[in-house]
């Protein structure tokens, strides 16, 4: 079975920081990493492979330094890494993102083989949106699963799966047919450390890399800035408030002193929380 | 929502291009709002979301209107009278025993086919998986924007929508706009805004649509829902008391004070995400941008520094009393209540006064 994970390199966003002057992002030696997320994603694709056999794909779409992060997944275990990069995806907003990805899929399709399954992260910890995985099961027709938590039964003469997934207050038991497109939840699994020997197929290893022609796509009005809908109107840090934090004085209180000084500020600006707190010990 | 990197500079050729809206698009009128309702209940962000769509369907002059799909006409109907008394002007209703229990296809169809036909220029929806699931699908099938979780909506001087979330892992905001495309579309995390009065007897018009769709056409199939045992996933964000910690704390041991803490107060607990990166707390703890909006009357903030992804998830709350060592640390910036101290202390500190304070309490009651 062919299996396909998406993945994004993204800065370690912990520790992107902001010019205090102009506002702007000091990316110069921001590291980067394979978005958090999208590892949950790639351990589950593993570990079925290793259950029923087949073939993990890894596809990413970025800069040409991308191919870091396709390295990374090809020494957790990866069978094949495919970069997908192109002046023209430049500026893409989620809508041209999953128009170029969902392209690279058939593409891979045609190289590789069709995949069953085609995973993705919950969502990205830059952009946080969760609408690309959506967006290219929509564009492939591809039976959408998202926020899985556990993949329950995958029946492959019947091509049927069905999964476990999170809901509003519940789980959702859910079966539907191969091909599908699934969303992993985050903390559903943990990614194994690379063998030896997969660390250094992976050194060697040649990352397919394929600009947006070598991809198939020839409208490239849906890529990038053209192919996004939506416009970034303003990058802007948010306004301090106007009062600050009251502090309350500490200097040379005890914590128990402390602790009732704190207590009595609470109370005396938010008198009903002093007898909500009343009503609830009472009902204890 | 636009790809966080590559909107790094505010100078984008992007920003501000404005092309003449198509002729087709102009007939795009009116504020739309998608109402959750599963298993007979419709999700609190709805009406908040019909509140603040009020807003902006007044400031247009168009209508404002909620659509509702389920399976069960009486729910449905009285789902509708919940809409009209919190601001909808119109409702639309898809019926249909195939939209019994949320299912992707079902939803996407029923959900475009009622845009196509009645063609809103806003659509929102809440951030919840559903939401999210399903506005993903929407907004592909109609080749149009879709701003992920927003945390303020406004009309600009003309007459899009504007709509406001955090990038870069929360260190800036950025504003958002569909210039050229209808309908624009956002989603909003459930407690960004508050619940809107209820005005009993308010009324509304009511307009059905047909699904057109055979069960036997759909893919997926439901075949259990296991609803939470433990049902504090959704309490958080709707918590009078929320105590809460963050890196400040040190080690997962102490974070067993916050949650001592919050079981005097009857409080709801979580954390920022650092937190549940190191395996502190759960995902469904986690307070901010990408965890739960909380609006609670008392927030208490142990060891949380205060990132604007936290801030976002916190604003709402109508006391927020900060314990940090760091006297420059951002949460003093937005909290009403700011404690220098080491919070490992303070906190066994503050469960003891409280208790004392509370059992004196019920002994006097």
């Amino acid at each position: 079975m062919h299996i396909v994970v998406c993945l994004k390199q993204v800065p370690d966003s912990a520790q992107i920081r902001v010019h205090p002057v102009t506002n702007t992002i000091m990316r110069q030696g921001v590291p980067t990493i394979i978005n958090p997320y999208d590892l949950f994603a790639l351990e589950e694709a593993m570990r079925l492979r290793d259950l029923i056999g087949g073939e993990v794909t890894v596809l990413t779409m970025g800069p040409p330094m991308a191919e870091d992060s396709l390295r990374k997944a090809l020494t957790f275990g990866a069978d094949r890494a495919v970069l997908l990069t192109d002046r023209f995806f430049a500026g893409s907003d989620t809508l041209a993102t999953s128009f170029a990805l969902a392209s690279a899929l058939t593409k891979i399709g045609q190289e590789f083989g069709v995949p069953s399954i085609v995973f993705t992260g919950k969502q990205t910890i830059d952009g946080d949106t969760a609408q690309v995985g959506p967006g290219i099961a929509k564009r492939l027709g591809l039976n959408q699963l998202t926020y899985v938590a556990r993949i329950v039964e995958l029946d492959r003469d019947a091509n049927k799966i069905i999964v476990e997934r999170r809901a509003e207050g519940g789980v959702q038991v859910l079966e539907t047919r191969l091909p599908v497109l699934i969303t992993m939840l985050e903390g559903v699994n943990e990614i194994r450390r690379g063998s030896l020997e997969s660390a250094y197929r992976a050194a060697s290893a040649k990352i397919v890399t394929w600009n947006a022609a070598a991809a198939g796509i020839t409208d490239l009005t849906k890529c990038g800035l053209k192919g996004s809908p939506t416009i970034v109107k303003k990058v802007f840090a948010p306004t301090p408030r106007a009062e600050k934090a009251h502090q309350v004085p500490t200097d040379g209180l005890a914590p128990e002193a402390l602790a009732d000084a704190v207590i009595a500020e609470i109370f005396s600006r938010q008198p009903s929380v002093e007898s909500d707190l009343v009503r609830f010990s009472a009902g204890q | 929502m636009t790809d966080a990197p590559k909107a790094a500079p505010a100078t984008n050729s992007r920003a501000g291009t404005k092309k003449e809206l198509s002729e087709h698009f102009k007939t795009y009128k009116h504020v739309w709002v998608f109402i959750e309702c599963e298993y007979g209940v419709i999700h609190p962000v709805s009406l908040e979301l019909l509140g603040e769509a009020r807003k902006l369907a007044d400031k247009r002059g168009v209508s404002l209107a909620g659509v509702i799909l389920g399976s069960d006409a009486n729910l449905i109907a009285a789902a509708a009278t919940v809409c009209f008394e919190h601001g909808a002007d119109l409702v639309y209703t898809v019926t249909d025993p195939t939209l019994a229990h949320y299912r992707n296809e079902a939803f996407t169809k029923g959900m475009t086919d009622v845009v196509n036909t009645y063609k809103p220029e806003i659509l929102l929806l809440g951030a919840t998986t559903l939401g999210r699931d399903l506005a993903g699908s929407v907004a592909t099938t109609l080749l149009t924007g879709l701003t992920a979780d927003s945390t303020a909506l406004a009309i600009d001087d003309e007459g899009s929508l504007a709509a406001t979330r955090p990038t870069f892992g929360g260190s800036l905001l950025c504003t958002i706009m569909t210039l050229n495309y209808r309908p624009q579309m956002a989603t909003v995390r459930p407690r960004v805004f508050g619940m809107p009065p209820r005005e009993p007897g308010r009324r509304g018009e009511i307009i059905a649509h047909p699904l057109n769709l055979a069960e036997d056409d759909i893919v997926t199939k439901v075949l259990q829902f296991v609803a939470d045992r433990d049902s504090n996933q959704s309490q958080l964000a709707y918590a009078d008391i929320v105590v809460a910690g963050g890196l400040g704390l040190r080690s997962a041991e102490n974070f067993e004070l916050v949650k001592a803490l919050a079981s005097v107060l009857g409080a709801e607990y979580g954390g920022s995400r650092p937190l549940v990166q190191k395996g502190w707390i759960t995902a469904d703890r986690q307070i901010g941008q990408t965890g739960k909006t909380i609006r609670p009357k008392l927030y208490i903030a142990a060891g949380i520094s205060g990132a604007i992804q936290h801030r976002v998830g916190v604003e709402g709350a109508d006391t927020i009393v900060a314990i940090n060592t760091d006297p420059n640390a951002q949460i003093f910036e937005f909290a009403h209540l700011g404690i220098v101290a080491d919070a490992i202390k303070l906190l066994p500190a503050l469960t003891e006064a409280f208790r004392k304070r509370l059992s004196v309490n019920r002994l006097a009651s």
